[in-house]
């Protein structure tokens, strides 16, 4: 994986002092809350229901054991012994003191790490692929653009006051394992009679108004895909609506001009960018890339003993076929019945950390649906491996069933949410867990939103729940059919919402429907598109 | 005549040219720059800077008003003006920060009146935030890339 | 009643006026009444409160402060699914009413 250089580790470091000074410009009174709201979002710091919240880069989810440590010991040192793993493969703190945030980005960087625009008007954490440079089906390992994007937008001196946020994905296969479509920009890397280039994809967002991105340009040649990259966020910065919050995102731009219309704005201002050469040395790709070659992958057994069901049924669900036939990416479920998706305590992530060490090159994944995993595990080494998740409570071999919830933190944790989403996704899991549910209904993508700015994706669930107000009490509206994936589409609403009990009941009927109808190899998503939103109405509404 | 803005120098707290000031307002965009002998004109978030392209060489002061330091719009247009050949004096007025300074002056301002004056410590240590820089920009220096990469 | 809440500045803990400062309890909130506002614009620019708000709340039958929103009352309490993070309070029968 990456490593910074003199260059890399001195940006980050001057970052901390700038922050550092903007915190005691702030306390000192010098910068009102308004004026240092948005220097703080830049470094990822909001203030929440119950103490500031930090949010911590994770570039592309890529990061390592010595990495993992240090969040174990910020957790520990500065917050309550644990951290969430987030929908965009970033970490939070949720109980964070100001006073302490200088020296907490100052621990980052040590690590390489940071805060960098992970909040803001500004361009976000660049997400990836979490399979990337292990996924079997990878036409290219799109983290090296990732890298070489990260640092182009990094304190972009045009683009860090822009209409609103701005999210990027990169990957590098046909299958979409990024939700690549629902981003401001989705870029896949592709490969074309030899030359590789870059799809982009512009206007797509969950949110308010979820959108699915259109392709604006077939085939960016590599050497000038920082040059489209800008000439994108030109166009977005000087005509994406100020004058409304909820409609500021690059995705209304799109909408309203027609994608044909950005698309010539686009090609146009790219012609203009080309002669005033923005585009980094051809040689910064190859120098960024050498950091992404293979690990010395060794040859072993391609198969395992299966006799122990639990392990099998582990090694079905949670492993991913791997490039190398002798390896697996092993997911490290955060979603244990029951539990808080996508949380870890310090003592997890230190465990994760030596687990990838001794098992995955040193190197670990965080996905955008809150799990954990090791990208290249050897699958002579699977058993030990699993046996000590298993000890350790990140066993669970539930990926992509109904029991690996995505939820936003809500109303738990979260200023903007209407409900709490965390106590729901609690209680499905267990409801299925415990009836034994969850494997005879299989792959079911089932993602919980606290309120309509969607960091939940419950556009893209197969089953989507929303947590709305009603009357000063909480409320959830169903919606059924979305997908994340390149089959990608947009969840539709039910009916009428339902109240806590009443929204979990709704679940188990809509999921015994599924089982009722479906024909052979259907997950819930197929059985759906097939029969349409009607069986499920009725079964809710009668 | 166009409607006369702008500030006088007076009100400039930070300058990186050696020329003299423009010592008159400038003219909105809309009353720039075919019938005037306009040679300061006032952009407005809305404005369009490439409108001023074919007057580049007449202008020595163009001014760019931030009336909110969330409206990056100003960087843009500064960037513009600059790519096409501006080498006259470039201003942000208004709602101009110290947290802003360092990218205004990337993106090519030379000039700096700030609707309230700033503490001048933390004004020059925000403009040297930045050793060395990622990406190309409006002023010319050498990036991380060419560093690394130099013969 | 109407009382005021915010987040320390220095700490972001969620405080709740008690006539005379900030105090981590909701239970030591005080009816702020017509001087809410005055109260607010001066404790706000003396960065004794950040984002200080005002919201109503009632008196239950124990004498406990009680937010009219759901969103205030977690804050008071703190997260319903970690318990064992609670502001301590006197309180013990707040987890039967926050939400």
């Amino acid at each position: 994986m990456y490593q910074y250089d003199k260059y890399d580790q001195a940006m980050v470091d001057a970052r901390v002092e700038e922050f550092r000074d903007q915190a005691r410009r702030r306390l000192e009174g010098k910068l009102t809350e308004d004026q240092f709201k948005p220097l703080r979002l830049m470094n990822g710091l909001y203030l929440q229901l119950h103490a500031y919240m930090l949010r911590v880069a994770i570039p592309y989810g890529t990061l390592n054991s010595r990495q993992m440590e240090a969040l174990a010991d910020i957790a520990d040192k500065y917050d309550r012994g644990y951290g969430h793993f987030t929908t965009r493969q970033n970490l939070q703190y949720n109980w964070i003191k100001l006073e302490d945030a200088a020296d907490i980005l100052a621990d980052l960087s040590k690590v390489e790490m940071h805060a960098i625009q992970t909040s803001g008007n500004c361009i976000r954490n660049i997400s990836a692929d979490h399979f990337a440079g292990a996924a079997a089906d990878e036409v290219i390992d799109p983290r090296p653009y990732a890298e070489l994007m990260r640092q182009w937008s990094s304190f972009h001196p045009e683009f860090t006051y822009l209409p609103r946020k701005f999210k990027i994905a990169v990957i590098g296969s046909e299958t979409d394992r990024a939700a690549m479509r629902l981003h401001d920009i989705g870029i896949r890397i592709v490969s074309r009679d030899g030359e590789i280039g870059a799809q982009f994809y512009a206007g797509g967002g969950m949110g308010r108004t979820p959108m699915i991105a259109p392709l604006i340009r077939d085939f960016v040649p590599l050497d000038q895909l920082i040059t489209y990259a800008e000439a994108c966020l030109r166009v977005y910065n000087r005509y994406g609506r100020r004058d409304n919050k909820y409609k500021a995102r690059i995705k209304i731009l799109v909408h309203e001009l027609g994608a044909a219309e950005y698309t010539r704005q686009v090609e146009e201002e790219f012609a203009h960018m080309l002669t005033v050469g923005v585009e980094p040395p051809r040689e910064e790709l190859a120098r960024i890339a050498e950091y992404f070659a293979p690990p010395a992958f060794v040859d072993g057994p391609k198969t395992l003993d299966r006799s122990d069901p639990d392990f099998a049924l582990w090694v079905d669900r949670n492993t991913h076929r791997h490039k190398h036939d002798a390896y697996v990416s092993a997911v490290i479920s955060l979603k244990p019945a029951g539990g808080i998706p996508g949380d870890a305590t310090a003592h997890q992530m230190r465990l994760m950390a030596r687990l990838a060490k001794q098992y995955s090159f040193d190197e670990l994944r965080v996905m955008h649906t809150q799990n954990v995993l090791l990208p290249h595990v050897r699958i002579a080494d699977l058993h030990a491996l699993w046996t000590a998740l298993e000890e350790a409570g990140l066993g669970s071999p539930n990926m992509d069933t109904i029991e690996d919830i995505i939820a936003c933190p809500g109303l738990d944790y979260c200023s903007l949410a209407n409900a709490r989403s965390i106590p729901l996704a609690q209680r499905i899991s267990e409801r299925f867990a415990q009836t034994g549910r969850t494997e005879v209904v299989g792959e079911l993508k089932l993602k919980i939103s606290g309120c309509i700015n969607a960091c939940g994706h419950h556009h893209a669930g197969h089953i989507g729940i929303l947590g709305v107000d009603k009357k000063g009490k909480e409320n959830f509206q169903l919606s059924l059919g979305g997908s994340e994936a390149e089959d990608v589409s947009l969840a539709k609403i039910t009916g009428p919402g339902f109240d806590e009990d009443g929204v979990i009941a709704a679940v188990e009927k809509v999921t015994d429907v599924y089982l009722a109808t479906r024909t052979d190899g259907e997950r819930f998503l197929d059985t759906y598109r097939r029969i349409g939103m009607e069986p499920f109405k009725e079964a809710l509404y009668g | 005549m166009g409607n006369d803005l702008g500030q006088s120098p007076d009100e400039v707290q930070f300058r990186f040219r050696d020329d003299e000031p423009v010592d008159h307002a400038a003219v909105t965009v809309d009353s720039c720059c075919d019938q005037t002998n306009a040679t300061a004109v006032r952009i407005e978030p809305g404005d369009d800077a490439r409108v001023l392209l074919p007057f580049l060489d007449r202008l020595a002061l163009v001014e760019v008003n931030f009336p909110s330091f969330g409206d990056g719009r100003g960087y843009s247009a500064a960037r513009i003006l600059r790519e096409a050949g501006y080498t006259g004096e470039l201003r942000a007025v208004g709602a101009v920060l110290i947290d802003q300074l360092s990218h205004m002056r990337r993106c090519g301002f030379d000039s700096f009146a700030p609707d309230k004056r700033l503490d001048e410590d933390d004004a020059l240590r925000a403009f040297a935030t930045w050793e060395n820089v990622y990406q190309r920009a409006a002023d010319a220096r050498r990036t991380i890339g060419d560093k690394r990469h130099e013969a | 009643m109407k009382i005021l809440t915010g987040n320390d500045l220095r700490s972001g803990a969620v405080t709740w006026w008690n006539g005379t400062g900030w105090s981590l309890f909701v239970d030591d909130a005080v009816d702020a009444g017509d001087e809410a506002e005055e109260i607010l614009a001066r404790e706000e620019a003396a960065r004794r409160v950040n984002v200080p708000y005002a919201i109503e709340a009632t008196i239950d039958a124990g004498g406990h402060v009680r937010p009219a929103h759901i969103k205030d009352r977690v804050r008071a309490l703190g997260p319903t699914v970690r318990r064992d993070l609670a502001v301590p309070t006197a309180d013990k029968t707040g987890w039967d009413w926050v939400i």
